[in-house]
């Protein structure tokens, strides 16, 4: 497999096509802004806790096909998660995506593996970590505020 | 020279041999992730010929010394070197007198000196510096950081669909309030020329000053500060063959006579005591510390590179090439070109429906071809055309219709890969 077939597989072309969760929510009650200003992404990442417990996750933005499919992707997986869950996902997903996460460890990911092919592209990093960054400052803001993410 | 029977052909009839020029830049015979190396990131910068590189290492290797200040062999040298190449600079500008170029790291340093030194001391509460909205962020920044010093007031003239200045908007925007009209010769992001020359009548009937932001046009439209008629006009070495860290501003005499300087140190004095200084008389006022020497050595070789291509057949070949590029790529599925104005030259900003141009650089880049993707320092013009970013392909004098060729296939494979 080519590194471009491994970096837009099609798990990643299907989520840029069609993102899950790809909305504005009205009810949530965490959100915050993430930017990459080298290229000009933008996307508002909303939350909807509940205590410790994510209950709902949307997002909304302009991006490339693989910040999309990992503001999709992303937003699906920490559904129902509570936060040192999410958070500890985070973490293993951005060892993913600088290459720092052992073989044996991907599986563990889910469908996130399918972001395995980054590492490769260094300048893509925070394309596919910027959603999470965003994500992160979200669970981060105090409840109603929106906190600015400027660098992913 | 060389000496032959038939007569020298008229200057602007030279045409361009593509394949000599090419041997001429050591990197455009590598490989890039296996592939040959297609630069069409031009406007970002340019490659460098071996005359450049050359000048640089030589300057280190057999001339390195500091400029005015030494009795010494090399240092004399050195000196005599540095004020050659400030002539040359003048000549390739078309400045009458070389006093009135200086030496900067580039342009961004230039439209800053003239925000600092000329703006500042100029503006009062309520005047207006015109800039239009197809400006780099370094022909914005400048005048915004001044107006908030002075209580002037930036405006922009707008552009319309095809990336031309608005004319009439201009016209009507200028009124006895600007005092300093800034734009761009040629747009990094759209590939516009404007009509400089109109401007600066307009701007000078006004009564305003006129800078020109000639950072594309200098190596890609050949410039001419008498015929423009502007009173400031900065450039970049490294996006006309040469070194990085070393621009060329072109002032007019009577302006930077009666500008203060911008930084103070060595070298920018007449003389000094510890309570007061009296200046240098220019371009040395505005020259303060050791400068880049060694860069000044480059540029000065990319100037004389330059000479010896002939501007106006670099330009003609660059002309060809975006033709083509153009013809070329109305046949990839969903292309939009971003930037469509009758008077064109060197760049070619586009956009492709449902792909982002982050992308398409990625799969341009794994097949050797480097293009740039992104906002090109111009975010108002994003905004405008309302896009997040455009792809760009820039050309330049070593470029050939074989690599516009390979820049069209690589986009059908973003189109296969990214539907
Ligand atoms: C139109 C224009 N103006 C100004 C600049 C700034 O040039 P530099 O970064 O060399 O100072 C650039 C470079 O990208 C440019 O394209």
């Amino acid at each position: 497999m080519s590194s471009i077939s491994e970096l837009y597989q099609s798990v990643i072309l299907d989520h840029n096509r069609s993102p899950k969760n790809y909305r504005r929510m009205a009810d949530g009650n965490c959100t915050a802004n993430g930017r990459n200003p080298l290229c000009g992404d933008e996307l508002t990442v909303w939350l909807k806790l509940d205590g410790e417990r994510i209950e709902d996750a949307a997002f909304e933005g302009s991006g490339c096909a693989i910040s999309r499919a990992s503001a999709s992707l992303m937003t699906t997986a920490v559904k129902g998660k509570t936060r040192p869950e999410a958070e500890e996902l985070f973490d293993r997903f951005h060892r993913l995506v600088t290459g720092r996460l052992p073989g044996d460890e991907v599986a563990s990911l889910g469908k996130l593996a399918v972001f395995s092919g980054v590492s490769a592209y260094p300048v893509r990093v925070k394309c596919a970590s910027l959603p999470w960054h965003t994500f992160k400052a979200a669970l981060d803001a105090p409840a109603g505020a929106a906190r600015q993410q400027p660098i992913a | 020279m060389s000496t032959t029977a038939a007569p020298a052909p008229a200057p602007a009839a030279r045409s361009l041999d593509a394949a000599r020029v090419r041997a001429d830049f050591p990197i455009l015979s590598r490989t890039v992730r296996g592939k040959p190396l297609v630069y069409l990131d031009n406007a970002a910068t340019s490659q460098k010929p071996r005359a450049v590189i050359e000048a640089v290492t030589r300057y280190y290797t057999a001339e390195n010394a500091n400029i005015h200040r030494g009795v010494h062999f090399l240092s004399e040298r050195a000196t005599e070197a540095y004020d050659a190449a400030r002539a040359a600079a003048a000549r390739f500008l078309g400045a009458g007198d070389s006093r009135e170029v200086l030496f900067t790291r580039g342009t961004t340093e230039g439209i800053n000196l003239v925000a600092q030194s000329y703006a500042r001391t100029n503006l009062r509460p309520g005047d207006e510096i015109l800039i239009t909205a197809m400006e780099h962020h370094s022909n914005i920044v400048p005048w915004q950081i001044v107006a908030q010093q002075t209580g002037a007031i930036v405006r922009a003239a707008p552009i319309g669909d095809d990336g031309e200045l608005d004319l009439d908007a201009f016209a009507s925007l200028l009124t006895h309030r600007t005092r300093l009209v800034a734009l761009v010769h040629l747009s990094n992001a759209l590939g516009t020329i404007n009509p400089v020359r109109r401007i600066a009548d307009l701007a000078h009937a006004a009564g305003a000053v006129v800078l020109v932001d000639g950072a594309q046009s200098a190596a890609h439209l050949g410039v001419d500060v008498g015929a423009l008629d502007c009173d400031f006009f900065a450039c970049s070495g490294h996006k006309m063959y040469g070194p990085t860290g070393i621009g060329l501003l072109f002032g007019r005499a009577e302006l930077l006579e009666r500008m203060p300087p911008w930084q103070g140190g060595g070298d920018m004095i007449e003389s000094v005591t510890l309570e007061a200084s009296t200046w240098a008389p220019i371009p040395g006022k505005f020259e303060a510390g050791t400068p880049a020497i060694a860069e000044v050595a480059g540029l000065g070789a990319a100037l004389e590179y330059l000479d010896s291509l002939g501007l106006d057949a670099a330009a003609a070949w660059e002309g060809e090439l975006l033709e083509y590029a153009t013809q070329q790529i109305a046949a990839v599925d969903g292309v939009r070109i971003i930037g469509t104005a009758r008077d064109k030259a060197s760049v070619l900003s586009f956009t492709m429906d449902g792909v982002h141009p982050h992308d398409i650089g990625t799969i341009l880049d794994d097949d050797g071809i480097a293009i740039r993707a992104g906002h090109h320092c111009a975010q108002p013009v994003m905004r405008r055309f309302r896009i997040p970013a455009t792809a760009r392909a820039s050309f330049a004098v070593y470029n050939t219709m074989d690599e516009v060729d390979a820049l069209i296939a690589s986009l059908q494979r973003v189109r296969s890969v990214l539907g």
